[in-house]
């Protein structure tokens, strides 16, 4: 059989894994921002990260390891496999939050969203009403859940709003102390949580809408 | 540090790619010019996926299977791909209306009976796969032993590791499986345009997958993907078979369902009418039987009365994937379309006004996928240098959690390779054992999903409840097949994961009918591997003849050349011997004596180069 060379891709592990995509690769708890070289943000420019993800993609595939040292070929394959998974969770605004929450020892369970957030209490109770009455055939009902549809589409706009300025608030934070978790920087993430939950909270409430509204046209 | 061979006078071992179809199959590797299909004895260019099991005890596929269809169709059988990772109650919907004939002892692998013979769905496909492989052997002239084999995108784990082990015991090392429908955007090399997002419609014999894929700089990523592994060509000819032979017990007075042979015949004509009415506004079916003969008219309009449902079944799937693509059908700039069946009209007018765009079938939509497993093997083995094919899960992946619920743990179109990690603890004091049950499936229960596999991590330290940690890491490869290790928390040590796959072969089966293979072909094991060094001493042979016209050879020290000369003849002498091994020997010892000519070529080529910038 031919030795694989380094013009086909081929090369050997210490030239195509630096040593930082090496250790993240290796650790059992890699971290997705220093796998791409990035301080840790919360706010992320998507242009760049496609283009790092790009690049990095081909020089890490297992595509480019087919026929290299069984070494090689694993530690592309968790390479890889690590690259995928933090351009998932850090393109994504809402995951990316999700993961620097957790990081900071914030508990960010899916499954939190059950206890209605206290200011939507009447909201809910008025849409739990409508949906009821939807599903009991009165069609009159559309109308208000039509309007709930609107009502909860703009609170995740305002939502969402709010949470890019929380981003960059906590970022300048962070910059100013860096590496240091603050009473002021942890009330910022705190803040994040809260707005995190309403809005999957809201997100939920939607989807049940959309579904009502969608089974009684279709 | 070079030697002869690696002057690439010609490799003498191949990696082609390979299309396994549900009705037909195809083998193409890259050449000078790009990916080309590779034909077999005859200018066989598609070997059509049936297999029969002759009454000398032998296993033929392609033509003469289809013959057998005819002649004996309880030895032959077609359309095996529907069966890939499936078990016997998973098919009894299919049972209805295909002739297969299922073997008494059935277990986590479907059997099938052909003649006097069991057989698993894999070593069925092995036949087609060795079929091919001789095929391609024939064209190039070199021995294959790596290949890349296509799978539809929407196959689930069990699917693909059916065709991975097929490929297996057909003697193949399956470099990668790469799906149909990112091979065929592959082949129709539309990153020339860069930049765009893309959707391959890839209507099959027995299978239909929709991917959407964004195009940039060479790098195909795959957006999304959805299909149904159940859904092709194969039921328009059901659907035309159901009408003649209704046609025929009113009209002959004789059901003649029961008769597989007559239904074979049948079948055929059927499928004749069905394409000819591709490109004709009318046709009709033609059938004859002892004498007695039927034809109906059929018009395309009827036709496409006909297939109507079929049709709309599979603009769902397209719907979800745009949705899951997060797009809207007007961002779709162009539209590929893949598999004999989007040769119907109406097919292709659906695709039209689904997604408003005419779409691209420029290309032979039998070989397409072919060719871009062709392409796929030349960027695994360094030849294709510019692309890459970034693929998505087809499917979420999920454990059963207390109550019979999934827990989802990757969700379906995230890149691959893809991992995710979970802890698991004891939930009884003293308790060394933890069984995990993975499903694949969008349900959110468990009996909704397909079953995978059953997990179970062994030998953990016993502790009381809940203190044991165990990380569980689920990885699916380039492949889309799930790999599965586990990790001791406190002692960071791997933990044991003994795999019980809910459907398939095991590793020891798979083996076993390696084995059993080779055992049945060991006198044509031996053949072969002279075979295989003679074609080997040929390059080596052919290498040298060319070297010595080289400007290096006369740069050679005396001593040099007589060394070579002296290997030279060595490897001539035990060329028509039958002792491979002793041909393999003096290959490389002849190789090794070459070290400073291939040395010298080098730095010739590399002078020559740099006068021929002067001139």
């Amino acid at each position: 059989m031919h030795q694989t060379n380094s013009r086909n891709g081929h090369a050997s592990s210490d030239a195509v894994f630096p040593p930082e995509i090496r250790a993240q690769a290796e650790s059992a708890t890699p971290d997705f921002y220093a796998f791409f070289g990035y301080p840790e943000t919360l706010d992320i420019d998507l242009d760049d990260l496609q283009e790092a993800f790009y690049a990095r993609s081909r020089q890490l595939h297992p595509d480019r390891f087919a026929r290299a040292s069984a070494e090689d070929r694993d530690l592309s394959l968790r390479a890889s496999s690590l690259l995928n998974d933090a351009y998932r969770t850090l393109r994504d605004p809402l995951k990316r939050a999700e993961y620097v929450l957790a990081r900071h020892g914030f508990d960010v369970g899916q499954q939190r969203s059950s206890n209605v957030p206290p200011e939507l209490l009447e909201e809910v109770f008025e849409l739990n009403m409508a949906l009821e009455e939807l599903r009991s055939g009165d069609e009159d009902a559309r109308g208000a859940l039509e309007d709930a549809r609107t009502n909860f589409v703009a609170m995740r706009a305002e939502i969402d709003e709010g949470l890019v300025g929380a981003f960059a608030r906590w970022d300048v934070a962070r910059r100013n102390r860096p590496g240091e978790d603050t009473a002021v920087s942890r009330a910022m993430l705190a803040e994040i949580r809260g707005s995190l939950n309403r809005r999957r909270y809201i997100q939920n409430l939607l989807r049940d809408v959309e579904a009502a509204l969608a089974g009684q046209t279709a | 540090m070079a030697n002869l061979l690696q002057i690439d006078f010609g490799d003498s071992s191949a990696v082609v790619g390979i299309d396994l179809g549900t009705t037909n199959s195809l083998v193409a590797w890259m050449d000078l010019t790009g990916p080309a299909i590779l034909e077999g004895p005859n200018h066989e260019r598609i070997v059509h996926s049936v297999v029969a099991y002759t009454e000398a005890g032998e296993f033929v596929a392609g033509e003469p299977a289809r013959e057998t269809l005819l002649t004996q169709p309880e030895r032959a059988v077609y359309s095996v791909k529907r069966l890939m990772g499936q078990r016997a109650e998973d098919i009894q919907g299919e049972l209805k209306l295909f002739p297969f004939h299922l073997a008494a002892d059935q277990d986590a692998v479907l059997r099938l009976q052909l003649g006097e013979k069991t057989v698993t769905p894999p070593e069925i496909s092995a036949e087609v796969l060795k079929r091919l492989k001789a095929n391609a052997e024939y064209a190039t002239g070199k021995t294959v032993r790596q290949a890349v084999i296509t799978v539809p995108a929407y196959f689930n784990d069990a699917q693909r590791q059916a065709t991975r082990d097929a490929g297996r015991i057909a003697g193949l090392d399956v470099l990668r499986l790469v799906n149909e429908p990112t091979a065929a955007s592959l082949a129709y090399g539309l990153d020339k345009r860069k930049e765009g997002v893309i959707a391959v419609y890839d209507l099959g014999g027995g299978t239909f997958d929709i991917s959407i894929l964004r195009l940039h700089n060479g790098i195909f990523e795959v957006l999304a993907t959805n299909g149904d592994t159940h859904l092709g060509g194969d039921d328009i000819d059901n659907l035309l078979l159901a009408i003649a032979l209704e046609d025929l017990a009113s009209e002959w007075g004789e059901d003649v369902s029961a008769r597989h042979q007559i239904v074979q015949r049948l079948r055929r004509a059927v499928i004749r009418a069905k394409e000819e009415l591709s490109f004709a506004p009318a046709v009709s079916i033609e059938f004859a039987h002892e004498g007695r003969s039927y034809t109906r008219a059929l018009t395309r309009e009827q036709f496409d009365q006909l297939i109507a449902d079929f049709v709309e079944k599979t603009l769902a799937p397209c719907r979800q994937c745009l949705k899951d693509a997060g797009l809207d059908a007007s961002e779709i700039d162009e539209v590929v379309m893949v598999g004999g069946s989007t040769r119907i009209p109406l097919v292709r007018l659906a695709v039209e006004r689904l997604f408003r765009a005419k779409p691209h079938t420029e290309l032979n939509p039998d070989e397409v996928v072919a060719l871009g497993a062709a392409v796929q093997a030349g960027i695994l083995t360094g030849s294709v240098e510019d692309k890459l094919l970034l693929d998505v899960t087809p499917l979420s992946l999920g454990i059963e959690v207390m109550g019979g619920v999934v827990a989802k743990l990757i969700h379906r179109n995230t890149t691959i390779p893809a991992s995710a990690s979970e802890t698991f603890t004891t939930a009884v004091d003293g308790q060394q054992n933890v069984l995990i049950h993975v499903v694949q499936g969008e349900r959110e229960l468990v009996k909704d999903c397909r079953s995978l596999a059953r997990f179970d991590l062994r030998n953990i330290d016993p502790m009381p409840a809940g203190l044991a940690k165990v990380e569980v890491r689920f990885l699916i490869d380039a492949n889309g097949i799930l790999n599965v290790t586990a990790r001791d928390v406190r002692t960071g040590k791997e933990q044991s994961v003994e795999v019980k796959p809910s459907y398939g072969l095991t590793d020891a089966q798979v083996e076993a009918m390696i084995e059993e293979s080779f055992e049945k072909a060991e006198a044509d094991l031996h053949e072969r591997q002279v075979r295989e060094a003679r074609v080997e001493a040929d390059s080596i042979l052919l290498a040298l003849e060319k070297a010595k016209s080289n400007a290096a050879w006369d740069t050679l020290g005396e001593e040099d050349r007589e060394r070579i000369e002296r290997k030279h003849n060595e490897l001539l002498t035990v060329y028509h011997s039958d002792n491979y091994e002793l041909i393999r020997a003096k290959i490389d010892e002849l190789n090794d004596s070459t070290m400073a000519l291939a040395e010298n070529m080098m730095n010739t080529a590399v002078n020559t180069a740099l006068k021929g910038t002067k001139i």
